[in-house]
């Protein structure tokens, strides 16, 4: 049942230390403000799991929360390497990164089966290459009633599943638009949830008959981060600062240059320094 | 003839591959480029899919990440991405898949996992994305990247999608029924399978290239078809219209900054 909370109360009471972890989103709407939140509070052995992890991954990586990492591709879109992501597994810094790696029909596909309550995933894949040979979960099983052998991995059912959405109403509804990613199933998928939002209000807005809603009860907490997902976006609000992700480039390469920038932007600030990226109202598409 | 640039001459052949009426599955950078040219030259029509499940996108400038806020809002529709990778990957749907990667070999077998061994990388690489099943299951394959000894090499370091594997009728016998590589397009040549070997072949060199160029960026002894062909310069207006597109891209880049 979704209650309305800040984002230290909700990160404190729904992560823990050695949880499976999955922050999604697919380049939009990506939880960095419960990302850093995550960094204040030093949880410790997380594994995290997401598709593409990104920047805030990089970050979380960097400052030694995480010991484990499922993904399916790990790099900074159009720009280049995760320097921190990279110093972990090429150096083991801060501390050895153990690593699960799949492909993204593989990933989607087993939040797909954590949201359906199944035990595996089930999907025509991974054929020739080299990932099942360093990947153990990958097992290959034959359809009972064709012969055809296809690719089998096990479901994802993360501990904790953090999210940023466009709204949540006051009873918890929330409510999703644009690029969709894994967010719906991974939070389906998880036993808890945190979901960031750019606004709460009275009630959702007129919507599409179809529109992507997580009803107040499969959700856990519901805190209103306004900007929250900067520097990914949140359609409607506001884009995608790219400008940032190059700049993220040169911040992450060094161990020094990254610890002040996280210093200065993430330890010693809290949640309310995102609400400068947001818009207070909904815009038009840009 | 205008002055144009190695890259350009890669991207707007790649361009030229696409028809019309083609469903392409098309990676960021390179590909995105060719892509996006070839619908804003001669084929209008084409339907653009990203993996962030974008379907028939038409953008206006070039996204940085697969999923920009560009591309949904000039989706017809936008699903969720299990979707995307189970009824329109693995359903079928998609004609060709545009794929880029760091290391290539004469099979079209391409790696973007890691340089040195796995275990204890070199250099760690983003990984596979979508890249291996978009290998399998899209109809046939366009692989576009620049020439070099180091992309170029006898033996992957990782193999993290099958191209055509060892040649022959290998990529069949792993029961994979889609074509796979049917055109490498470089910065020097273009390349196709022989039918027999399925080996990467020379069947146009792009004009003012050399033989001896392409055998000195590639790490295996490269194969020239019987009859090898000019690829034709790009025109005016290709190179008008890519030069336009990255300068809008890169001044909406900027601005979001």
């Amino acid at each position: 049942m979704a209650r309305i909370s800040s984002l230290s109360e909700a990160i404190q009471s729904a992560v823990r230390d050695g949880d499976t972890v999955a922050l999604e989103g697919f380049t939009h709407l990506i939880p960095h403000a419960a990302g850093h939140e995550i960094v204040r509070q030093g949880r410790k052995e997380l594994t995290l799991i997401r598709m593409t992890p990104d920047l805030i991954y990089d970050q979380l990586i960097g400052m030694g929360c995480v010991s484990r990492l499922v993904f399916s591709w790990g790099g900074n879109p159009g720009v280049g390497s995760l320097h921190r992501l990279r110093d972990a597994i090429e150096n083991g810094w801060p501390q050895k990164l153990e690593l699960e790696e799949h492909s993204h029909a593989a990933m989607a596909n087993a939040y797909e089966a954590g949201a359906a309550g199944l035990p595996c995933a089930i999907f025509r894949g991974y054929i020739g290459g080299d990932l099942p040979k360093v990947n153990s979960k990958i097992k290959r099983v034959t359809c009972p009633f064709t012969g055809e052998e296809l690719a089998a991995i096990p479901a994802h059912r993360p501990d904790v599943a953090v999210i940023h959405a466009q709204r949540a109403d006051k009873a918890g509804n929330v409510m999703i638009e644009g690029v969709l990613g894994v967010q719906k199933e991974a939070v389906l998928a998880s036993k808890r949830s945190v979901v960031t939002v750019e606004e709460i209000v009275d009630e959702l807005p007129e919507r599409s008959l179809n529109a992507v809603v997580l009803p107040h009860w499969t959700v856990g907490h519901v805190v209103e981060v306004p900007g929250g997902a900067w520097p990914s976006y949140a359609q409607g609000y506001y884009p995608r600062n790219n400008g940032f992700y190059k700049e993220w480039d040169a911040i992450s390469r060094e161990r020094d240059s990254f610890h002040t920038w996280m210093k200065e932007n993430v330890l010693s600030k809290g949640p309310e320094v995102f609400a400068k990226y947001a818009r207070k109202h909904r815009m038009a598409a840009e | 003839m205008a002055d144009y640039k190695p890259n350009e001459m890669m991207t707007v052949a790649a361009a030229r591959a696409l028809k019309n009426d083609d469903v392409c599955f098309v990676g960021i950078g390179q590909p995105s480029a060719a892509c996006n040219l070839a619908r804003l030259t001669h084929a209008p029509n084409i339907t653009l899919i990203y993996e962030s499940g974008t379907l028939a996108t038409k953008p206006n400038i070039l996204p940085l990440s697969i999923g920009d806020g560009e591309l949904c809002e000039t989706a017809l529709t936008t699903v969720s991405v299990p979707e995307m990778f189970r009824y329109w990957l693995q359903g079928g749907r998609i004609k060709v898949g545009f794929l880029g990667g760091a290391q290539i070999d004469r099979f079209a077998n391409l790696n973007t996992t890691v340089v040195g061994p796995y275990d204890k990388p070199k250099v760690r690489l983003p990984g596979g994305g979508g890249a291996p099943e978009i290998a399998t299951s899209c109809g046939e394959i366009f692989i576009i990247m620049a020439q070099g000894k180091r992309s170029f090499v006898d033996k992957l370091d990782f193999v993290t999608s099958i191209g055509h594997v060892s040649g022959g009728d290998s990529r069949a016998k792993l029961g994979v029924k889609t074509k796979g590589p049917t055109k490498l397009i470089t910065d020097l040549a273009m390349l196709e399978p022989d039918p027999e070997t399925k080996e990467m072949t020379v069947v146009s060199i792009h004009p003012g290239v050399t033989r001896e160029q392409i055998q000195e960026n590639s790490g295996w002894p490269i194969k020239f078809a019987a009859k090898v062909g000019e690829t034709p310069p790009p025109t005016q207006r290709e190179l008008e219209v890519l030069r336009d597109l990255h300068a809008q891209t890169n001044r909406a880049h900027a601005e979001a900054a």
